[in-house]
């Protein structure tokens, strides 16, 4: 990897809270989700459905404002204030100063307006270029993301491309306008794994070569490991744990975790009989429990795990790295380790306690 | 909520899946359910749907009105009588051609919304008239269904030369506009009827009016059904049975047909509305019901030549043909908002 | 475009010829009895009957009497058994006046309709919103016989604001064509404004929650670039296509009844006066004229569509 991100954080996440009202009721899609990101950094904020990532992600430019959204708590970027900024300030941040990548190329792009135009569209909407001057700058973009003939295919329309091509276009698009923070909202589930690879390459050469920092939003471990320089997981609305990659992957502190980890399939293993998965689904979004939400799915409960737990660092030596878990860390090192050398979320069977 | 803590890892798989579900209390509501729920808190369909049945009520009680109240028939000319009105004699039918107007009680029910330049009841005959024309507009609307939903089913389930032939069948028909199909049809028939093979009408017979209406309406329906079939087919539980070994009868009937079912509800209701005005329009025109049978469009239209003189001949049936389609529309826009899973903005604070 | 263009008009010609095989079914076919006595009308004479029994063919067979019938429509050849006027010089007569109330009508309800449903969908929900569905409703369920003859009885004949139906020329005085025509271009938009409105408020909002409006949205657009480039736009191109052919279908029959209350003179009331009569040829000539009309109408319709929506052409 390049030069490690540093200096003053770009973006800071305070508390935001997020609820929607809807026909079953209150929803708290987002409980209390504090973040920091600075530049040239790779966050990922990483769960399952519904666990709140894409909602934060979207909050962030403001785009799940509606009649029956409510927003709590601040976000920070460059002395603005984001999460109640008036429409006019935050159009003046969307594209130019934060930009984002969707989840489904097919429905995000226009599909009766011609590439080039779209793009030609951020692009005036945030500098005076005069037509020509803005295409030319398209044709570069294109290029760089790597689509072939840019030149040609800029009249093209939307549905003349393939999946990962149109992906392509929507970074182009996204980084056109040279932002400084990309947001990436599962930019790789709709596309092959292949393609994947090559998209994700193209993120992080893109971030060496701007210097722009990337929140990826994603439920996907594999693509973490492959480009993350620091991890936030989320379930049920709150953040559980986040720290860099490494202590994620060679220190996880939170059962959920344990449970991510333990289940992706290894190649470097043997074969277990059955894919590991953590029991139970993820709390109903307007029913939550109390305490530690992940409670009903964890082998680990206890009596303190009614109380919620605070995200706080509990690990001596790793000030970034924090968690919600009441167990202490050598509780956790102990119980992880479901067979020697492998990380888990099961139940210790009597005979097998280490 | 639930606070047993997960140490059931015997059950594994979809069975602890569906125990979770237990204990959440989570109930999967069908669409149905779903979609009545949804309808009951919809007041002002509700609202109009009630008045609907109140109108075709009304209609059916059509001779207990003539019998009881009216004491006269529909076709009855009363051009030379009287009625009583606070003591004094009035002419049913002035010596100036004018009929009387809406006496309301005033007459003890008699020519409660008045009398037409016959000297015919006003009221019973809107009532029998409101009788045909529903009768038309549903049994056409039924005939449109069942023929939209053959061939939409045909056309779209099996595609290749079948779909050509109704496609190019649809593309024809859809040329005519409904009215001057309408008309030409009428036209064509009032004279001497129907002879098709078998079938056989007379000229006058409502048969010919409600085949007509019937059949002018099936492109209308029969394109977005096979539209919805051809993308049905292609869903993974159509194949699945299709894998089971089940015929296409079968999956038409047991896979396709019952996700139709709410597309065809609604069209329904509509295509009711959208009949009932097409009848009147014909009968109106000269092609529909055929004089001295009462509907609301030759009611409009003898009220139409009169309107100056007259005014409450038209007014009546036209206003009770707008109220009967307005309920219609209310009601089937009530339901198409029901069964729509994509509910838009709904909920504010 | 070519090819697609080519394609379809190819296309047209082939469903013009069966509708004119399905409207020879129609009138000589189907009905029972005996075409010649149907044809001439009420209270024909038995020459008369045996006059038209040969002018049209109705001894020969059945490919004859098809021949015949479109040559006589094509050559102009009609007459009309009750006027004795030929059918073609008052189809040309009052084609002016019924497209005059028809592109009228139609850019009065586009005008209308697009403000209404626009508006409707920004408040969707809100009382606004509400109030206008109503009116919409109530449109739609409004015969427009019915809520011309009115009109014209209540503002025309009693108020005198507008003249009691007819029609000038626009040549003469297109004050007062336009006069006269304000009441019939009111009545026959009045149904389709309470369609169109409520169609285009469904597309928009459908469209408002599509993926690339959020996306036009994190570009930092304006609501209204993102309300007219967007939304706006691909809305109105369904919207554009039903415009298509309703207008056709105004003109092939829709017509006829605003025609007949408001006297205006135009194709659809020559036809509907024929109707009354049980007056076969001019009948039958305004058929086939509606119905090329339309499939005119379908053909432009579609290439129109497909120079707007590039996936339509292009695959």
């Amino acid at each position: 990897m390049s030069a490690p991100p540093s200096g003053e954080p770009l973006l800071t996440v305070e508390d935001l809270r997020v609820s929607f009202a809807t026909e079953e009721g209150i929803v708290q899609a987002v409980e209390g989700v504090s973040l920091s990101l600075r530049p040239g950094e790779i966050l990922a904020v990483v769960g399952e459905s519904g666990s709140g990532k894409s909602v934060t992600a979207m909050t962030l430019m403001g785009l799940t404002r509606s009649p029956n959204a409510r927003f709590e708590g601040t976000a920070h970027y460059k002395g603005t204030e984001l999460v109640h900024a008036s429409e006019d300030e935050l159009r003046r941040v969307r594209g130019a100063e934060i930009a984002m990548i969707f989840q489904d190329p097919m429905t995000s792009l226009n599909p009766v307006m011609r590439i080039g135009a779209q793009i030609v569209e951020q692009i005036q909407e945030h500098e005076a270029l005069p037509d020509q001057q803005a295409k030319e700058r398209a044709v570069e973009l294109l290029d760089k993301v790597g689509i072939p003939r840019a030149r040609e295919r800029i009249d093209n329309y939307p549905f003349e491309f393939s999946g990962g091509m149109r992906q392509r276009v929507m970074i182009a698009l996204a980084l056109s306008c040279n932002p400084s923070v990309l947001i990436a909202d599962e930019p790789t589930t709709a596309l092959d794994v292949t393609i994947q690879a090559q998209i994700l390459q193209r993120m992080r050469e893109l971030r060496d070569e701007t210097g722009a920092a990337i929140i990826l939003v994603t439920h996907d471990l594999g693509v973490v490991a492959d480009i993350a320089d620091r991890i936030a997981v989320m379930y049920s609305g709150r953040i559980v744990e986040q720290g860099t990659l490494d202590e994620i992957f060679y220190d996880p502190q939170h059962p959920y975790t344990w449970g991510l980890l333990g289940s992706i399939a290894r190649v470097d293993r043997p074969r277990p009989e059955r894919l590991p998965a953590i029991a139970g689904l993820p709390p109903s979004l307007a029913n939550r429990p109390d305490g530690c939400h992940f409670r009903p799915r964890c082998p680990h409960e206890f009596s303190k795990c009614v109380e919620v737990p605070p995200l706080e660092t509990r690990v001596q030596g790793e000030p970034g790295h924090r968690d919600r878990c009441w167990l202490g860390p050598d509780d956790k090192k102990e119980r992880r380790e479901v067979r020697p050398g492998e990380i888990g979320l099961e139940a210790k069977s009597e005979a097998g306690a280490a | 909520m639930a606070t047993e803590p997960a140490t059931e890892t015997t059950l594994q798989g979809p069975a602890a899946w569906e125990a979770e579900a237990e204990r959440e209390h989570v109930h999967g509501l069908g669409p149905w359910k779903l979609g009545l729920r949804r309808l009951r808190r919809n007041k002002i369909a509700l609202l109009f749907g009630f008045l609907f049945i109140l109108l075709v009520a009304a209609c059916i009680a059509a001779p207990l009105w003539a019998d009881k109240v009216a004491k006269t028939t529909a076709n009855a000319n009363h051009l030379s009588d009287t009625i009583t009105v606070d003591g004094k004699e009035k002419n049913v039918v002035g010596l100036d051609g004018v009929p009387v107007g809406p006496q309301w009680w005033k007459a003890d029910g008699k020519f409660f919304l008045g009398a037409d330049r016959n000297g015919r009841d006003i009221m019973v005959r809107l009532l029998y008239g409101g009788r045909n024309s529903l009768e038309i507009g549903v049994v056409a609307a039924v005939i449109t269904t069942i023929l939209s939903i053959i061939l939409g089913l045909v056309a779209g389930y099996f595609r290749g030369p079948a779909d050509v032939v109704i496609r190019a069948l649809l593309d024809v028909m859809w040329s005519f506009p409904v009215i001057i199909l309408g008309v030409a049809l009428g036209v064509a028939l009032a004279l001497g009827g129907l002879k098709l093979g078998p079938i056989k009408l007379a000229g006058d017979s409502l048969a010919i009016p409600i085949f007509i209406i019937g059949l002018v309406y099936v492109p209308y329906m029969a394109r977005p059904v096979r539209g919805q079939v051809l993308s049905l087919r292609e869903k993974e539980f159509v194949e699945a049975a299709r894998a089971q070994g089940a015929g296409p009868i079968r999956i038409m009937f047991t896979e396709v047909l019952p996700n139709l079912a709410s597309t065809m509800i609604v069209f329904f209701t509509l295509l009711i509305a959208n009949a009932i005005l097409l009848e009147a329009a014909l009968s109106f025109l000269g092609a529909g019901v055929q004089p001295p049978s009462p509907s609301w469009g030759t009611m409009i239209d003898e009220g139409v030549d009169r309107i100056a003189t007259a005014p409450h001949l038209a007014v009546v049936p036209g206003v009770m043909l707008v109220l009967t389609v307005l309920s219609l529309n209310v009601f089937g826009d009530g339901v198409r908002d029901a069964l729509d899973p994509r509910a838009k903005v709904r909920l504010e604070r | 475009m070519g090819r697609f263009i080519v394609r379809r008009v190819l296309q047209m010609g082939f469903v013009m010829f069966a509708v004119s095989l399905l409207t020879f079914f129609i009138f000589n076919v189907i009905p029972n009895g005996d075409p010649a006595v149907r044809m001439a009308g009420r209270q024909p004479t038995e020459t008369q009957i045996e006059a038209i029994r040969k002018e049209w063919g109705f001894n020969d067979n059945i490919f004859v009497q098809y021949f015949t019938m479109m040559k006589k429509v094509f050559t102009g050849d009609l007459v009309s058994y009750f006027t004795q006027l030929p059918v073609g010089d008052e189809i040309v007569k009052g084609l002016p006046r019924t497209l005059s109330l028809a592109i009228g009508a139609a850019l009065l309800w586009m005008f209308v309709a697009i403000c209404f449903g626009l508006y409707s969908a920004m408040r969707a929900g809100k009382f606004a919103d509400r109030f206008l569905t109503i009116i919409a409703l109530i449109g739609i369920s409004m015969p427009v016989f019915w809520i011309g003859a009115l009109m014209n009885y209540y503002l025309g004949y009693k108020a005198g604001l507008f003249p009691n139906g007819g029609y000038v020329e626009f040549s003469k005085d297109p004050i007062d064509w336009a006069y006269h025509l304000i009441l019939p271009w009111t009545a026959l938009a009045i149904l389709f404004i309470g369609f169109y409105s409520r169609v285009l408020r469904s597309n928009v909002l459908d469209t408002i929650n599509e993926d690339y409006v959020r996306t036009a949205r994190a570009k930092g657009l304006t609501e209204r670039q993102i309300m007219v480039r967007h939304v706006l736009r691909n809305s109105l191109i369904p919207i554009v296509t039903l415009w298509g052919l309703d207008f056709g279908a105004v003109v092939g029959g829709g017509a006829i009844l605003t025609e007949t209350v408001f006297d205006l003179q135009g194709v659809g009331q020559y036809a509907a006066d024929a109707v009354g009569q049980l007056d076969v040829p001019p009948v039958l000539a305004t058929t086939l004229f509606a119905a090329f009309f339309i499939v005119l109408l379908n053909a432009v319709v579609d290439i129109v569509y497909a120079y707007l929506d590039p996936r339509i052409r292009l695959q």
